[in-house]
């Protein structure tokens, strides 16, 4: 394949496929907002306005550029260089913000008054809520009464930050429930509202448009990683992957140089074969899920199955059609990481490097220990967002009490 | 002749029903299709249940998942619909989300439409677009109809089209909202019921979503060919079983008082 034709491959056609994988599957309720949302965001976030704005927030606001960060002792550890790229230092906590800086200035130019959103860990929730006071406008987060549960820190955030926290009681009361329910509530609110989507899920363009936001991440790290060590690019590149739009950001820049690994990280739960896991690539079939044709674990009739994680944020029973196509195109690799060796990382990031990094994030530090590394090669893991929220978790599961 | 088209050439004041097949109980579906038609339904939209029916408001997703959990499955149901024909003479639709379609296989979803005499189907999260692409020829070789939905914000050119493209009827969803019980129609309703209307589409139009009880179907009827009811029919079923009289009688209250 030429340069050209391997981009093109990685973005989505006209109807918004990624090889088989995307499209819009959406009921005629949603039609009229998907098109105004296909015909205005390339527009918008391609104009000098839009272009200006989001650098200088995602500089003066969000504390852009994130570090790329050299782990020392944990290169000693894996006998390689492993280089950290920092979005827990990001304002909120997460990449999430970057997303949800971009889209709130979306949102705002369509005129649009009401904002909606999904969340799993809340760090999505915080994120939109967190612009929505920025920008002055009505916000609603919708979360499983499962997550609000787990991720308590976070609802009280959103709280304060004015933020509706509205709780999705159906189904397996996590991500995927609150997701429907936000779309449940766009197709009530059709002309006002603006679904703020928190991953590289759901119709086209949500998926692209998600991507293309959080691409900030590689574009930064690419850059950094040539004035740090004078090579051109790293070996590998490896990300945690829920709805995938940390990966998707990390992966971004480097997507057309196959010199470059690419590895996501996704989360087995309690194992691959115990029923109770979240990894929607090992396990997941083609179908459709929230509007997108992509890998999804289901029954044999077709149903959604319900996912588990320990990390709320990637408790997702799908995963964005990027990664399904960079899956089956060979593009990046995908493994599963359990609830203990995510924990076990967590604790060996703290201890080593004194971070303490968000559960899911902890998932991509894990992936390590399945990855067979050289001596020479370097590593850059995107560390997505910090553990605070996390920290009943840590607490009860490595006994620190 | 698809069985459909028939009814909307020869009546209108069309009454249709919808419930979830496997609800309340499994073997459910045939029994309450009959009552269904002893009452006086036009014809009957059997929902095909889901996990995560996008569309559907708390009351028709409820009746989704006990449906799953007394172990409805589209094998399944389309077992119990091969006494369809020897059970009643209405037509019969067929709703359900595209996902448990895809992994039945839709060629053998379409094939055993046919066998069992399912006259039409309403696949939400089909877009148009996709089932041009894809799937009109698979359809019209079974004598499938699909069905479309229209809703207030649907533009009028996108209207005209899908007029075009249907078989059937079009389904005018009654407001901006999911599936669910409501009490009266509002100006604004009124107002795109007369639109519609007066754009004297080649297709007939039923209303749906939260049409409830008599005086509400009465009312788009002076504007449609008739009205849907769904979950007001659920709740009838929760709370009063698939008792044959009852339904008999919930289907006469509706239609005549
Ligand atoms: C810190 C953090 N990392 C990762 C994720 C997973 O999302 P994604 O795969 O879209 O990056 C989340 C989601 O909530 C998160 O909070």
């Amino acid at each position: 394949m030429t340069k050209e034709e391997l981009s093109k491959s990685f973005h989505p056609d006209e109807k918004g496929f990624y090889g088989p994988f995307g499209g819009a599957f959406i009921p005629e309720m949603l039609i009229p907002n998907i098109e105004n949302l296909k015909k205005n965001y390339l527009k918008v976030i391609h104009s000098e306005t839009f272009k200006k704005e989001f650098k200088s927030l995602l500089q003066d606001y969000a504390g852009r550029p994130t570090p790329l960060y050299y782990a020392s002792r944990l290169s000693k550890k894996y006998n390689s260089h492993i280089w950290l790229k920092r979005e827990d230092l990001t304002h909120t906590g997460s990449h999430k913000i970057n997303n949800t800086i971009g889209q709130i200035l979306l949102a705002r130019e369509m005129g649009k008054k009401r904002i909606i959103a999904e969340t799993g860990a809340g760090q999505h929730g915080v994120a939109t809520a967190t612009v929505c006071a920025l920008a002055g406008l009505e916000c609603i987060v919708y979360m499983g009464e499962i997550d609000i549960k787990r991720q308590a820190p976070n609802v009280a955030r959103m709280k304060m930050l004015g933020a509706e926290v509205r709780a999705a009681t159906s189904g397996s009361r996590t991500l995927k429930d609150a997701t429907n329910e936000a779309i449940r509530d766009w197709i009530a609110h059709p002309t006002e509202t603006y679904y703020l989507i928190g991953s590289v899920v759901g119709p086209h363009p949500y998926p692209d448009l998600v991507a293309r936001l959080q691409s900030i991440i590689s574009e930064e790290s690419k850059q950094q990683f040539r004035e740090k060590t004078g090579n051109e690019f790293p070996d590998y590149v490896v990300a945690c992957v829920g709805g995938g739009s940390n990966a998707a950001g990390s992966f971004y820049h480097f997507l057309e140089h196959p010199q470059v690994k690419l590895i996501g990280a996704e989360a087995a739960g309690m194992g691959l074969s115990s029923g109770k896991t979240a990894a929607s690539m090992a396990l997941g079939e083609t179908g459709i899920i929230h509007g997108s044709m992509t890998y999804l674990m289901q029954t044999d009739d077709g149903q959604i199955t319900e996912p588990y994680s320990i990390s709320a944020g990637l408790d997702y029973p799908g995963v964005g059609p990027l990664h399904a196509w960079l899956n089956k195109s060979g593009r990046a690799k995908y493994l599963s990481v359990t609830d203990k060796e995510a924990l076990q990382a967590a604790l060996l990031l703290t201890r080593e490097e004194g971070i303490i990094p968000a559960l899911e994030s902890a998932h991509a530090l894990a992936a390590l220990n399945q990855m067979e590394i050289k001596p020479d090669d370097n590593v850059i893991i995107t560390i997505s967002g910090r553990g605070d929220k996390d920290m009943q978790t840590f607490m009860d599961q490595l006994n620190l009490v | 002749m698809n069985k459909l088209t028939n009814v909307f050439n020869h009546n209108s004041n069309l009454l249709s029903i919808y419930f979830t097949a496997g609800f309340p109980n499994a073997d459910s579906t045939l029994h309450v299709l009959k009552a269904l038609e002893q009452g006086g339904t036009d014809f009957v939209e059997v929902g095909i249940p889901y996990s995560d029916p996008l569309a559907d408001g708390p009351v028709i997703q409820n009746s989704s998942s006990r449906a799953l959990a007394n172990g409805m499955s589209l094998k399944m149901l389309f077992d119990q619909l091969k006494e369809l024909k020897n059970t009643v003479n209405i037509p019969v639709i067929l709703m359900g989300y595209l996902n448990p379609i895809l992994k039945f296989g839709i060629e053998s979803f379409i094939e055993n439409c046919r066998q069992v005499g399912v006259s039409g189907l309403i696949i939400p999260d089909l877009p148009y677009e996709i089932y041009l692409e894809k799937y009109q020829t698979l359809f019209e070789q079974n004598n499938i109809s699909n069905i479309f939905l229209i809703t207030p914000q649907t533009g009028e050119e996108r209207i005209r089209k899908l007029d075009r493209a249907s078989t059937s009827f079009l389904y005018m969803v009654s407001s901006a909202a999911v599936t669910g019980v409501r009490d009266g129609l509002s100006e604004s309703q009124i107002q795109y019921f007369e639109r519609i209307k007066n754009m004297q589409l080649k297709t007939p139009a039923m209303v749906g979503f939260g049409i409830s009880n008599h005086k509400t179907y009465r009312e788009v009827c002076r504007y449609a060919h008739g009205a849907i009811v769904g979950s007001a029919f659920i709740k009838h079923l929760e709370t009063h079983g698939d008792d044959a009289s009852e339904i008999i009688k919930f289907v006469k209250n509706l239609k005549n008082n």
